[in-house]
């Protein structure tokens, strides 16, 4: 097992980052999680079960595809990590495989999820469809009208979609809904949490059954070029779950430059952004120690961007402790950065990505790249779900 | 010993605690509110501090602490409020409120400014027995100020223990699963639950809360418990009223007799 300074210990922490602040209405749930995960997760027979439905069913390993014409564009080899290849068109249905997995093993027969741009809600609401479980998925308002084909995908799988109509009607209150709803349902319910955020050990749990991204590039590296490790990774960080698991094999090798990029909706200092690490301090949301956007009197700010995946207060505890650490820059888009990267990408590689992995490739221009230096994209979803908000930026 | 120690010593007869959000529906109501409960005989307060995300709470706290926020609410104005007030005024205060708020205030600056103003016991929900133990037990120790620890149907009994353990004057019982404001509904499972509040052996008193809404669901509670808990169904009562002490006095008029 890995155990060092970038992994969470046995109290869920990274650094100074985790934890499991909750209530005690969620204490039983939360522990017998935290007793049980790795004993579950680490049994050979869910391993192989796991894996092939990965395989056969989300269609693993995704390609690992060398973008031609985006490499002499930035004058670096740049290899696109494509999740938006995978069944429901994002990495999210890694995780979600992984959690009903789990939700099963512990005999719960009702699912709940929060989700923003709905990527998370359509990949729970299509594995609780695969094993025959209820499904609610609670959603902001907000995103609900943003993300109209998403809430239809998840209505024809079966699950119920609940608006949120609080604080801005974003993921942040489709989660508080998440949270609340597993408060009052502690017996059958398992919450299926899409990002590498909630109290410990969802992070860490979250972390691994995305970590086949990494472990995928390694392999996929080493055939392509001779080298399993590039120079540098770029992901998107909302709450961090594609760029935990884009990072998780590389946490631990120094020689490769993480680069997270977040969202900076209209700007960094217009109170319309959602760049946790440019304006956030320590602080406790959603049951972890985290940086947080906040008031000086501790009120959890309202974030902003244009993509609603990244439209979150916090980033994981994992990121906060890679930002405080150094060893993951960061970086931020804004939303006209993101729409001009994303269609850069489309008419460049024939690729339409989603808006949130738009930001990723809107930082290319302001990271330094040599020659020949290796870079990898994890193009974590695809833009089928943004075209409305695509087509109304005048592409 | 504190006033909130005081009371639970010469318990004789059920208890009543009420919550409100402070700085709602007004955010000078505070003052009004406590007095007309007061008044009314009520035998303690939990005086809310309003937060942002109350993960515990349901859609009635939720709409109070938006609109105190709103307000201009803040544990600045809080502490200040309470320290106007406290001097006219035997009730034991008891805070609270979630914990992100209290750790960007710093938890030794509020503990001292608990003491000085003389307000008894805190509850932040979100901040667990352990880390409450590990770094804050003996700070509440040296303040002489009480943390009040939640339990739910589904705590196990050695937790139980574990949790009287760590009290320095009462347990607050949650009476079933289930966020602020939703109406008890009784049941068998809900009855054996109490029954085992009961049989337990907590060396504290247990004051139960959540869907605590009127007198029968007070009556019912305080057979099991020394106290219970009114919180969303006097806020539903405030937030319509334009005489505030008058339709607390009946309200709680309704409930004691």
């Amino acid at each position: 097992m890995i155990q060092n300074k970038y992994h969470a210990n046995e109290k869920g922490y990274y650094g100074d980052f985790g934890g499991a602040y909750i209530p005690e209405m969620l204490y039983s749930n939360v522990e017998y999680l935290r007793t049980n995960y790795l004993r579950i997760i680490e049994n050979p027979e869910f391993q192989l079960e796991f894996n092939q439905l990965l395989k056969d069913y989300v269609g693993r390993p995704s390609p690992l595809y060398f973008a031609r014409r985006l490499s002499e564009t930035y004058g670096a080899s740049i290899f696109l990590k494509r999740e938006d290849l995978n069944h429901t068109g994002a990495h999210k249905i890694n995780n979600t495989i992984g959690q009903i997995l789990m939700a099963r093993q512990m005999g719960k027969t009702r699912i709940i999820a929060e989700t923003g741009a709905g990527q998370h809600g359509v990949a729970t609401a299509t594995v609780a469809a695969l094993m025959n479980l209820e499904c609610v998925v609670y959603m902001g308002a907000l995103d609900v009208q943003r993300q109209a084909p998403n809430v239809a995908r998840m209505k024809m799988l079966g699950a119920t979609v609940v608006p949120v109509h609080s604080g801005n009607k974003t993921l942040k209150d489709a989660t508080n809904e998440a949270i609340r709803d597993w408060i009052q349902n502690p017996e059958n319910t398992f919450y299926i949490i899409g990002s590498v955020v909630g109290p410990h050990p969802y992070p860490d749990m979250v972390s691994r059954f995305q970590s086949v991204i990494s472990e995928e590039i390694k392999i996929q590296l080493l055939e392509k070029t001779g080298r399993e490790n590039p120079d540098k990774i770029i992901a998107c960080v909302g709450g961090g779950s594609n760029a935990a698991g884009a990072f998780y094999h590389f946490l631990d090798n120094e020689n490769v430059e993480l680069i997270a990029v977040e969202a900076e909706g209209l700007g960094i200092n217009t109170h319309q952004t959602a760049a946790t690490t440019a304006i956030g301090k320590t602080g406790i949301i959603h049951g972890s120690k985290t940086l947080l956007m906040q008031t000086s009197d501790g009120q959890i700010e309202e974030p902003y961007s244009i993509s609603a995946g990244l439209d979150y207060p916090g980033i994981g505890p994992l990121h906060a402790h890679l930002f405080v650490t150094g060893r993951a820059k960061f970086y931020a888009a804004t939303d006209h950065e993101a729409l001009v990267a994303a269609k850069l990408l489309t008419r460049l590689e024939g690729i339409i990505p989603a808006l949130e992995s738009a930001h990723a490739f809107a930082v290319l221009p302001k990271v330094r790249l040599k020659q020949n230096e290796i870079v990898v994209i994890n193009l974590s979803g695809r833009g089928d779900k943004d075209m409305e908000t695509y087509l109304k930026s005048n592409f | 010993m504190n006033l909130l120690q005081n009371i639970l010593q010469n318990i004789s007869k059920p208890l009543l605690s009420v919550y409100f959000t402070a700085g709602f529906p007004e955010l000078n109501s505070t003052s009004v509110i406590l007095h007309a409960l007061e008044k009314s005989g009520v035998d303690m307060v939990e005086i809310g501090l309003p937060f942002s995300d109350p993960l515990a709470d349901g859609v009635v706290i939720q709409q109070s602490s938006q609109k105190a926020l709103a307000n201009g609410m803040n544990l600045q104005k809080y502490l200040q409020q309470l320290a106007e007030i406290r001097p006219l005024s035997k009730l034991p205060f008891i805070l609270m409120g979630y914990y992100n708020p209290v750790y960007q205030f710093g938890m030794e600056n509020l503990l001292r400014e608990c003491s000085k103003i003389g307000i008894d016991a805190l509850i932040i929900p979100d901040l667990p027995p352990q880390e409450y133990e590990e770094k804050y037990k003996s700070l509440f120790e040296q303040y002489n100020i009480s943390f009040v620890f939640l339990i739910t149907p589904q705590t196990p009994t050695e937790r139980m223990h574990k949790i009287d353990h760590l009290s320095s004057t009462f347990i607050y019982a949650v009476s079933s699963a289930a966020t602020t404001g939703n109406a008890l509904e009784i049941d068998e499972k809900k009855l054996a639950y109490f029954e085992r509040l009961k049989s337990v052996g907590l060396k504290h008193p247990i004051i139960i809360g959540f869907g605590i809404d009127g007198k029968q669901n007070f009556d019912l509670a305080t057979k099991y418990a020394a106290g219970a808990i009114i919180g969303s169904a006097y806020i539903k009562i405030i937030s319509q009223s334009t005489n505030i002490e008058q339709d607390t006095e009946n309200f709680i008029r309704g409930i004691r007799n």
